[in-house]
C-alpha cells in the first residue's frame, strides 16, 4: 500500500525532467533571442574584404549572420566563425543563401587584405567588413556593440568585445541574435526557419 | 500522568509534526508549474532620462533567476524612449527581446538598464528530484515575499 502510495506520488509529481525545448525547426520556436518587432537592421556602410563597397542591401534576399571581431583575437572569433562555417557546410546547397559579415573591431591592424586571409582559412565566402576608426565605432554603435582595448606591457594588446551573431532575414529585418557559446546544430535549426520564409 | 493526559500530550507533539511531514512530503512530491516560461521584465519609460540625471535606482534586479522547463525564457520589452542594450543585443523603443534558455549555467550580461551596467542571468536545472522541489518552492515563496 506505502509502495503504490510512494509510486503515485512520483509519478503525480513529475520526477521526469519536462521537456527540452522543440530540436525541430517546423515548430518555428528559435534557439537564438527573438526581436519583436521586426525592424529593419541598421544599415552598415564599411568596405568588403572582397573589394566592393559593403552594406546589407547588397544580400538583400539572403539571410545574413552578422558579427564583429578581430583576426587577431585568441578566443572567441575562431570559435564563432568555425561554428558559422560548420553551420554553413551542415546546410549544404541552401548555404548559397546563407552569407556571413564579420565586421572587425580592430581597424588599426585589420585591413580588406588580411581580413579576407582570415576569414578563408574559416570559409571563403565570409566577407569581412573594414573601414576607419569612425566607420567601425558607427556600425558598433547601431548594433549596441561594445569593445574595450586591453594593452599588453609589451605594447601589444588584445579587444575585448561583445560576440552575439545577429541574425538578419530575407528582407533585412533584424529577427534575432544568437548569444555565443551556441552549436552548428543551433544555428542549422534556425537558418532553416529563417531561410523558409 | 493519568492515561487521558498522556494522550493529549502525545496529541500535541504528533499533530504538528504530522503537519510539518505533510507540508514537506506536498513540497517535495507535488508537481511544480508556473503560468508561462516566459519570465517578464520590462525596462520602464523614463530609465535613461532617469540615469541621466544621476537616479540610481535599479530598475531590474541584478540577478534574475531562471528553471529549465518551468520559466526558462526571458522576456524583456523596451517601453523607454532610446534603445537599451541588453547583453547580446540592442532593442529599439518598444522592442521586445525573448531569449531562451537550455543550459543550465550563471550567464552575466552588460545591460544598460543597471546602474551597474551588469545583469546576471542564473539558469538551474529542472527541480525533479524531492529537495530539489522543496528548495526551489521556497525561493519562489521568498521571491514572492520580498517583491
Amino acid at each position: 500500500m506505502i509502495r503504490r502510495t510512494v509510486l503515485l506520488l512520483l509519478l503525480g509529481s513529475g520526477v521526469a525532467f519536462a521537456a527540452p525545448a522543440s530540436n525541430d525547426p517546423d515548430s518555428g520556436a528559435m534557439k537564438a533571442g527573438v526581436l519583436s518587432p521586426v525592424m529593419a537592421a541598421p544599415e552598415i556602410k564599411l568596405q568588403g574584404s572582397d573589394g566592393q563597397a559593403l552594406n546589407l542591401a547588397r544580400y538583400r534576399g539572403k539571410v545574413v549572420l552578422l558579427a564583429f571581431g578581430f583576426s587577431s583575437c585568441g578566443e572567441v572569433c575562431p570559435i564563432t566563425l568555425a561554428t558559422l562555417a560548420g553551420a554553413r557546410k551542415k546546410l549544404g546547397e541552401a548555404a548559397a543563401n546563407v552569407k556571413v559579415v564579420y565586421v572587425t573591431v580592430d581597424p588599426e591592424r585589420d585591413d580588406a587584405a588580411r581580413m579576407k586571409k582570415y576569414l578563408a582559412s574559416f570559409d571563403a565566402t565570409f566577407v569581412g567588413g573594414v573601414g576607419s576608426r569612425a566607420e567601425i565605432d558607427a556600425a558598433q554603435k547601431s548594433y549596441g556593440i561594445s569593445s574595450t582595448k586591453q594593452v599588453y606591457p609589451d605594447g601589444n594588446y588584445t579587444i575585448g568585445h561583445s560576440s552575439s551573431i545577429y541574425m538578419i532575414d530575407r528582407a533585412g529585418g533584424l529577427r534575432a541574435v544568437m548569444p555565443y557559446g551556441h552549436t552548428v546544430d543551433d544555428f542549422v535549426h534556425d537558418l532553416k526557419i529563417l531561410l523558409r520564409q | 500522568m493519568s492515561p487521558e493526559k498522556k494522550a493529549t500530550r502525545r496529541a500535541w507533539i504528533a499533530t504538528p509534526l504530522l503537519a510539518a511531514v505533510l507540508l514537506l512530503g506536498w513540497a517535495g512530491f507535488a508537481p511544480v508549474s508556473v503560468p508561462s516560461r516566459d519570465e517578464l521584465f520590462e525596462i520602464p519609460k523614463g530609465t535613461y532620462a532617469r540615469r541621466m540625471a544621476g537616479d540610481k535606482v535599479e530598475i531590474l534586479p541584478s540577478q534574475i533567476r531562471l528553471t529549465l522547463g518551468l520559466n526558462d525564457v526571458l522576456l524583456l520589452r523596451n517601453l523607454d524612449d532610446v534603445p537599451q542594450v541588453f547583453g547580446p543585443t540592442i532593442m529599439m523603443p518598444g522592442q521586445s527581446f525573448r531569449l531562451p534558455f537550455e543550459k543550465a549555467s550563471s550567464y552575466d550580461f552588460a545591460c544598460t538598464a543597471h546602474a551597474s551596467g551588469q545583469m546576471t542571468v542564473l539558469v538551474e536545472p529542472y527541480p525533479a528530484m524531492p529537495w530539489s522541489k522543496i528548495r526551489w518552492r521556497f525561493f519562489k515563496w521568498w521571491e514572492n515575499r520580498t517583491t
